[in-house]
């Protein structure tokens, strides 16, 4: 990835073996930023796949997954002088996050 | 990865109220059980984000189902408790009251919730149980591979009906919230869809409210979820989720149901059980009970199996009952057991004692030992399984010749003559105890009092009762001296 998609608003991690490949949320991305993999996963499922731009962070994609981990969405934070967790696997720092799809 | 998301912060991931890992099969300890597309997963996710969000993952006990969410437990991080088909109203009730401060979830699909457990969640919502139910509603059994629920669609193809549903044949879709919305005391109870984003949208909104409800302590809320269930409806998962948007909203419309959390006020729960030491008072159970314990080895062996059968009305259930409440006085083990058929309803009445030094093993006594035939044809009904060796004690002159038989002794008085003699017909059953008492030998005379004393309120019949018994006790010792 390079630089200017750090810039989107938000960011798509799929846990490949987590994805069953339904498809809802592709179907259900506002910004239709999320794709089927090419190729198949461990368990023979073609997985989602983050096209990699115009992520919004709305988490919709998140809501309609039937998977509880196969998805995790990212916000870009906004550089003010405020400390955030950043810790990524720890936990859920969006204590103070506005939330986009409730 | 990391470091092109450094600048990103987790804004939705896997709810903490979920497992790290599922500790089901062997190397599918990260993902679900369910096909994929299935909108239980949804569910999941937006039950453990609500449980989360309210901080109660430690006081939360989900009641897991029967069917394809039969696996909850594995996958809720939450106190558990797997309730059989249809049940799960009824386990939630039991948890809920016993542990007031827990937030009880019952979840259900529609063959567990509307088929056979239908009047457990009647029951459940009458009752205003202070629980919250997610009702998961495809309108298909989809575990057991596709057989039409009650809540299958009008014309919809299941392999129960290849043809589509009819209304004539089958019946029309249940409206289960619909029907529960009729009664006074559910709170909430509001349908929603995982239909498009905006119905999943709400229906995360409607299961935390559900939630909350409980949390607040308002009563009974219901939230039905209709959900896509792409394999068995053999669609694509997103044909699927259009399919609940477009045809199945159509007989079942999304909406608040019922709402009055308004007006409702912090759900007082059941006065709590009375501890154990009071159930003898409650039970009008003397205190001082004289329990007599059987002295170590001076107990004689004890087995009796009575079959006590007459006219309903002839005191046949009172003469067992009576026998019975003696054992227990004794210190024996008892069972006493009514047979409640047709038969009750005029004509013959029978019951079923067993008095034992040993653990019953079963009350049914099919060959007693011990016959009381208060007429001909309870005697003709029972003759044939006396136990070779038992007793018959018959009321009237002599046993009919067909039903005589030389394995067995027998003790054939009127006794309702004798009854009769001593003030009233009525006591005919206490003159045949006390002849039977004497028989076997077995039960102490002050036993037989106190259980009378219980049983017996009116004095006048208490006193009455005495006569008929030892009345019994000489007519079987003046029969030996005849012998």
């Amino acid at each position: 990835m390079n630089a200017q998609e750090k810039l989107d608003r938000g960011l798509l991690r799929v846990d490949e073996a987590e994805c069953k490949g339904c498809g809802l949320c592709i179907e259900a991305c506002p910004p239709k930023v999320i794709g089927l993999s090419e190729g198949l996963n461990h368990y023979g499922y073609r997985t989602a796949v983050y096209a990699g731009r115009g992520c919004t962070g709305c988490g919709i994609c998140f809501l309609a997954c039937p998977e509880p981990g196969a998805l995790t969405v990212y916000r870009a934070v906004l550089k003010r002088p405020v400390a955030v967790d950043r810790t990524l696997g720890g936990q859920s720092a969006g204590g103070g996050m506005a939330c986009a799809s409730n | 990865m990391r470091e092109d998301v450094a600048d990103f912060t987790i804004a939705h991931e896997k709810a903490q109220s979920f497992y790290a890992s599922y500790e089901r099969k062997g190397e599918l300890q990260h993902q679900t059980h369910y096909c994929p597309g299935c909108g239980h997963g949804v569910i999941h996710k937006m039950l453990a984000r609500a449980i989360d969000e309210m901080g109660i993952q430690d006081r939360t006990i989900l009641i897991s189902p029967v069917g394809c969410s039969v696996f909850a437990y594995y996958y809720f991080d939450v106190g558990n408790i797997q309730a059989a088909h249809g049940r799960a109203p009824a386990v939630a009730t039991a948890a809920k009251r016993s542990r007031p401060h827990s937030v009880v979830i019952s979840y259900q699909g529609d063959g567990d919730l509307s088929a056979i457990g239908s009047g457990e969640i009647l029951h459940a919502a009458n009752r205003g149980e202070n629980i919250t139910v997610i009702f998961v509603n495809n309108a298909i059994y989809s575990m057991t591979g596709g057989q039409a629920a009650p809540t299958t669609l009008i014309g919809q193809k299941s392999t129960t009906t290849p043809c589509g549903r009819s209304a004539a044949n089958e019946g029309y879709p249940l409206r289960v919230s619909e029907m529960l919305a009729t009664l006074e005391a559910p709170v909430y109870i509001e349908r929603v869809g995982l239909g498009d984003n905006k119905q999943i949208a709400q229906a995360a909104r409607a299961i935390k409210r559900g939630v909350e409800n409980q949390v607040k302590g308002l009563g009974f809320s219901l939230i039905e979820v209709l959900s896509p269930c792409p394999t068995i409806w053999k669609m694509s998962a997103v044909d699927a989720q259009r399919w609940v948007r477009d045809v199945m909203e159509k007989t079942y419309p999304l909406g608040v149901l019922c709402d009055r959390t308004k007006e409702a006020r912090v759900h007082a729960m059941p006065a709590a059980a009375p501890p154990l030491e009071e159930l003898p008072r409650l039970l009008d159970i003397p205190e001082d009970d004289p329990a007599v314990d059987v002295p170590e080895g001076a107990a004689k062996a004890v087995d009796l199996q009575v079959r006590v059968a007459g006219f309903g009305g002839q005191g046949v259930l009172l003469l067992g009952e009576v026998l019975a409440e003696a054992g227990l006085d004794a210190g024996l083990e008892v069972s006493w057991l009514p047979s409640y058929g047709p038969e009750m309803r005029s004509g013959t009445s029978n019951c079923h004692v067993r008095i034992s030094n040993e653990t019953i093993d079963s009350p049914m006594v099919s060959s007693p030992n011990m016959l009381i035939a208060m007429n001909e044809p309870s005697l003709r009904k029972f003759v044939a399984t006396v136990r070779p060796g038992g007793w018959i004690l018959y009321n009237g002159d002599a046993i009919p010749a067909d039903c005589v038989r030389s394995d067995v002794h027998e003790l054939s008085i009127p006794f309702t003559h004798v009854a009769d003699e001593i003030g009233d017909a009525r006591i005919t059953n206490m003159v045949m105890l006390g002849a039977l008492l004497e028989i076997t030998g077995a039960l102490p005379q002050a036993s037989v009092d106190s259980a009378l004393k219980r049983l017996v309120k009116s004095a006048r019949w208490y006193e009455l009762d005495e006569r008929a018994l030892e009345r019994g006790r000489e007519i079987y010792c003046g029969s030996l001296a005849v012998i």
